[in-house]
């Protein structure tokens, strides 16, 4: 059982990978108080879950989907649909991140401090 | 537990509630609170957190850690540290025995390779006059996805504008960034790299339907490229030729013109009417349609994003 479970583990070595990225991702968020490193975990575990997309969207031995020699046979190319989506990830946790920064610019002008546990404090003892 | 007790500060149930309340014995001359009734007059709130002196954060830290380090609060850090960790790797092993069940890695058989693209791939071709598949997708077929997706870029920075919005003159308060405008090595380095940085996400956005690429990379090559002209010579030439007023009038024009492009062609569309719009042929520069001229709104908008997020947080200006 567990020995299969391995060989298909090592078939599916990206989705794997993404697995234990987004893993990884989501124990920085949780281990870390320092508002910046969980950030960095948010965008490791979105970048896990691009990786993933990907994966899903490969065909063994065939090309990416631009038409050449006006080959235009299903047979010839990849999957598209998981690269349009991943664009539309990467969008999205580029203005996600972005706003977060900002947000987190803000606290720290306002409280001198990166750590939420300090924040969360201060703010309940400030009224703010 | 009775609160009659007579070492009930010491007690556990009043250690959780300090915990879970977050409470923290606080001294007046700290409590930024108390300092505002004892100067008794009325601040903003701008006024009242610039209060805080270099001398009250220390103080304030220095509580903070004494907190941090009692022993019962020691003993919750470990916990959490433990169980956080033991649920991390919980999730990664239930995660890893779903994927062990995904189809195999590859293959060409599985369930994702489904009709949907099959016709993108046979038809796709014939019906947006894209080479490149993927683009004819997200700006044909799913375009009015990619018009969601400028949007929320704009959006994303019009919240940043509102957040780190600096409109006086005045430093920012943590204004101790390295200035590198002085810097001779970056100046000539940039003198050559920004043109050809330039040219190369003009040439992406603009064979987006011809090869990889499009207006999204292409944009943030583009925006790379301002970014570091504004890094080598400073906002003050950068303002002769991209200020706020650029900004507005190129992102407003260009989400404009993609909504009115795909209005147009939605409604073709949907009344079967035959769309003027030729679709060229295919491989030319000027061929697919409207594919070209929304790459490049969709180019300009993410250009202008970039360079504005490194603006606003930079200096809190466009």
């Amino acid at each position: 059982m567990l020995k299969e479970i391995f060989s298909h583990l090592m078939t599916n070595y990206y989705e794997t990978a993404a697995v234990i990225i987004f893993g990884i991702g989501f124990t920085t968020l949780l281990l870390n108080k320092n508002l910046i490193k969980k950030i960095i975990g948010f965008n490791l575990m979105d970048n896990a879950i691009y990786l993933f997309l990907a994966s899903k969207g490969y065909i063994e031995s065939r090309k990416a989907p631009i038409v050449v020699n006006g080959v235009r046979d299903m047979e010839a190319y990849i999957n598209p649909i998981p690269a349009g989506l991943v664009l539309t990830g990467i969008v999205v946790s580029v203005s996600v991140t972005a706003i977060m920064l900002a947000l987190t610019v803000k606290l720290y002008r306002r409280y001198h401090t990166l750590d939420i546990d300090e924040i969360a404090i201060i703010s309940k003892k400030g009224g703010i | 537990m009775s609160k009659l007790k007579e070492n009930y500060k010491d007690s556990f149930s009043q250690k959780f509630s300090d915990f879970m309340t977050g409470d923290l014995e606080v001294p007046d001359e700290v409590h930024p609170r108390k300092k505002q009734a004892k100067n008794n007059k009325v601040i903003q709130a701008d006024e009242f957190f610039s209060e805080f002196t270099d001398a009250d954060d220390i103080k304030r830290r220095e509580l903070y850690q004494a907190f941090r380090n009692r022993k019962f609060m020691e003993w919750i850090n470990r916990a959490y540290n433990i169980i956080s960790v033991v649920v991390a790797i919980t999730i990664i092993c239930v995660l890893l025995f779903t994927v062990s069940f995904l189809p195999a890695f590859g293959d060409k058989d599985n369930p994702a390779n489904n009709e949907v693209s099959e016709r993108y791939i046979e038809d796709g071709l014939d019906e947006t006059g894209a080479v490149n598949i993927v683009a004819g997708m997200i700006l044909d077929y799913r375009a009015f996805d990619t018009f969601g997706e400028s949007n929320v870029l704009f959006i994303a920075c019009c919240c940043v504008l509102i957040l780190l919005r600096n409109d006086d003159d005045e430093p920012l308060p943590d204004e101790d960034v390295v200035d590198f405008r002085r810097d001779i090595i970056l100046e000539k380095a940039a003198k050559f790299l920004v043109p050809v940085i330039l040219v190369f996400g003009i040439y992406v956005v603009l064979n987006g339907h011809l090869s990889p690429g499009g207006g999204f990379s292409g944009g943030a090559i583009m925006g790379a490229a301002l970014i570091l002209f504004a890094c080598a010579y400073g906002f003050e030439r950068m303002e002769r030729i991209f200020s706020y007023k650029t900004f507005r009038r190129i992102t407003f024009g260009a989400l404009l013109f993609y909504g009115l492009a795909k209005s147009y062609s939605f409604f073709t569309g949907a009344n079967h009417i035959e769309s003027i719009i030729p679709l060229g042929t295919p491989g030319a520069i000027l061929s697919s349609g409207l594919i070209l001229y929304l790459n490049i709104c969709v180019g300009l908008v993410v250009a202008c994003t970039m360079y504005g997020f490194y603006t606003l947080f930079k200096r809190g200006r466009i």
